[in-house]
């Protein structure tokens, strides 16, 4: 056997798996079938990653690479299998925020080690370095800014945007080195500029820096609502970083991973976006998201007044409803109430009340994490509505339970001219009666004063939303 | 022109990954975007194919030190994203476990989650 008799097979294993890749995504179009495509995508990367073990087999490596390459799977693989098996659902942006850095830092060192092998020398061709450096730059502006993302994420980075002035001059400064270096990088690739080799790796160092430092001021400035955004366009940058490593190096299943990946989170960054009525521009360049507004807000500040309700009244009136809708926002999982939650709903299911689920495309804090939390919590998917399937279930909820969602239930956002106008809200205005679980008159991250809580029909009920859950519970059971 | 010509085959394949990956991920439900997301991730981590070649070819300390820390990236971004979407995954299901599986006279999960 000869690398050129293996090669064939290893790259149709590799179509394989990329195959493998695209039928895994499929089956995640229904929650029945997808954790059969997450394993069949597993497969196909197993797949890949024997396949090239083969090749390099046949090829004849030295010993050393080997131990690099086990020794080092071993390690990632080890502390992968560790966080994954022990993250609590509520870390999940965090942690995928943290492989989206580990990706996009390996598809960096695969094109910064490809460079320093092939493209400093001069005879490397331009297209290749072209797509070499913007994986360098890629890769490192999504790992730093991946990082920040997690750190704020996990509470040790502030939530609030971080600006310091000239913060935007610096990005601004960092993203002209980058295009500038990477323009001179490809201009000796075609022979207009020669470059020393030692100058060139020193201007592949530039870049690096300043796309490291890109990533973390891009990040920094944006507030902690605007998270969904940013772990899903951090996401697509990973991709389109593996995929740049795929032409470096001409690998046909990185391209079309990395391909699929990019697809997936320009998707799920048009519809976060969309779902808080904002562009991705405007949010990158910072805004509200947790800014001044929300710092200042303090109890009892509301216009109009607002009706405290006891347990034991909003206990009778969803013990008596048809139809109960509930409104989980970040609040029930920073209070990690989803167990509360279901307790309730099962509760009243057992009284015959319908109980269903409302859950805003942005409630958490990365796209569909409210899902997860209440799965995690034995809640069966049915029983979860997307916000365009269960508006029109408003009109004929006799309560709608908003239970730590705040902005997304805003009415003033049907109206132009503040903060949250235009945003895609529930219509929770649109029940006949509603109780808010809410520790106190605070607001939201949009800084306004929430137009539900002055309704005539909303009945407030202080408590943390654990408590409060709990207490509405057992006044149920009392009945 | 030639090595242009040589990079169009790989631009075609990156286009079509693209599109492919439009038409099958906007059918995707919201409920499920936080594993759909998860799962992108995990298959990003192809890029550990690409640690393996460097570590094949490489024959300095950089590029050894490269590869390593190329590998152990590409390796936790692998393990780690597949094992937590499968964990995710297997929380997603249609009728509440313990209570309602003995009521309805469905065939519960024997497994059924403890606590809660």
């Amino acid at each position: 056997m000869t690398y050129d008799n293996v090669y064939p097979f290893v790259y149709l294993a590799w179509l394989a798996g990329a195959a493998c890749f695209v039928l895994g995504l499929h089956n995640m179009n229904s929650p029945a079938t997808a954790r059969n495509g997450n394993r069949l995508s597993a497969a196909g990367m197993t797949v890949a990653i024997g396949a090239t073990a083969f090749l390099l087999i046949v090829q004849g490596v030295s010993p050393a690479a080997w131990a690099v390459i086990i020794v080092g799977f071993l390690i990632g693989g080890a502390a992968g299998l560790a966080t994954a098996r022990s993250v609590p659902m509520t870390a999940m942006p965090q942690l995928v925020s943290v492989f989206n850095a580990v990706g996009g830092g390996a598809a960096a060192l695969v094109a910064i080690d490809d460079f320093l092998n092939h493209g400093s020398h001069g005879g490397a061709n331009v297209s290749t370095t072209l797509f070499v450096v913007l994986g360098v730059v890629i890769g490192s502006v999504t790992f730093s800014g991946s990082l920040i993302a997690s750190g704020k994420l996990q509470g040790l980075i502030s939530g609030k945007p971080i600006v310091f002035p000239g913060s935007r001059l610096v990005t601004l400064a960092m993203g002209l080195i980058a295009v500038l270096g990477t323009l001179g990088l490809v201009f000796t690739a075609t022979g207009t500029v020669v470059l020393d080799p030692l100058v060139a790796n020193l201007v592949l160092l530039a870049i690096i820096g300043s796309a490291l430092v890109f990533g973390v001021t891009m990040v920094l400035p944006i507030g902690g609502a605007d998270m969904p955004v940013v772990i899903s366009l951090l996401n697509a940058f990973t991709g389109t970083a593996a995929a740049m490593a795929g032409f470096a190096i001409d690998n046909p299943v990185l391209i079309i991973a990395g391909a699929l990946v990019g697809a997936s989170g320009g998707i799920l960054t048009k519809l976060m976006a969309d779902a808080m009525n904002r562009s991705i521009l405007n949010i990158m360049i910072g805004g509200f998201g947790g800014g001044e507004h929300a710092a200042g807000a303090v109890a009892g500040g509301a216009g109009g007044s607002v009706r405290a309700i006891g347990a034991d009244d909003a206990a009778i009136q969803l013990a008596y409803a048809q139809l109960v809708i509930i409104v989980p926002g970040y609040g029930l999982a920073v209070a990690q109430a989803q167990h509360a939650c279901r307790e309730l709903g099962e509760l009243l299911e057992e009284r015959g009340v319908t109980v269903e689920y409302a859950i805003h495309p942005v409630a958490g804090r990365m796209p569909g994490h409210m899902n997860v939390l209440l799965a995690e919590a034995n809640v069966p998917y049915p029983m979860l509505k997307e916000m365009d399937e269960v508006n029109p279930d408003f009109d004929r909820a006799d309560v709608a339970l908003v239970v730590g969602a705040n902005d997304v239930t805003n009415p003033a956002a049907r109206r132009p001219g503040n903060p949250v106008s235009g945003m895609p809200i529930l219509d929770v205005d649109h029940a006949k009666s509603i109780i808010v679980i809410k520790r106190s008159m605070g607001r939201g991250y949009a800084g306004i004063d929430n137009e539900l809580y002055a309704n005539p029909k909303t009945g407030m009920l202080f408590a943390d939303a654990k408590e409060g859950l709990a207490q509405l519970t057992s006044a149920v059971k009392a009945l | 022109m030639t090595e242009l010509t040589q990079l169009l085959f790989p631009i075609t394949v990156f286009v079509l990954g693209i599109l492919v990956g439009f038409e099958v991920i906007s059918k995707v439900p919201a409920t499920l975007h936080t594993p759909l997301m998860s799962g992108a991730n995990s298959i990003h981590g192809i890029v550990i194919v690409g640690a393996m070649f460097i570590a094949a070819s490489a024959d300095n300390p950089v590029s050894y030190l490269l590869a390593f820390v190329a590998m152990v990236f590409g390796a936790a971004n692998v393990v780690g994203g597949y094992v937590v979407t499968d964990r995710m995954l297997q929380m997603f299901r249609k009728k509440p476990v313990a209570a309602k599986a003995a009521a309805d006279g469905a065939p519960g999960d024997p497994k059924a989650r403890a606590g809660s």
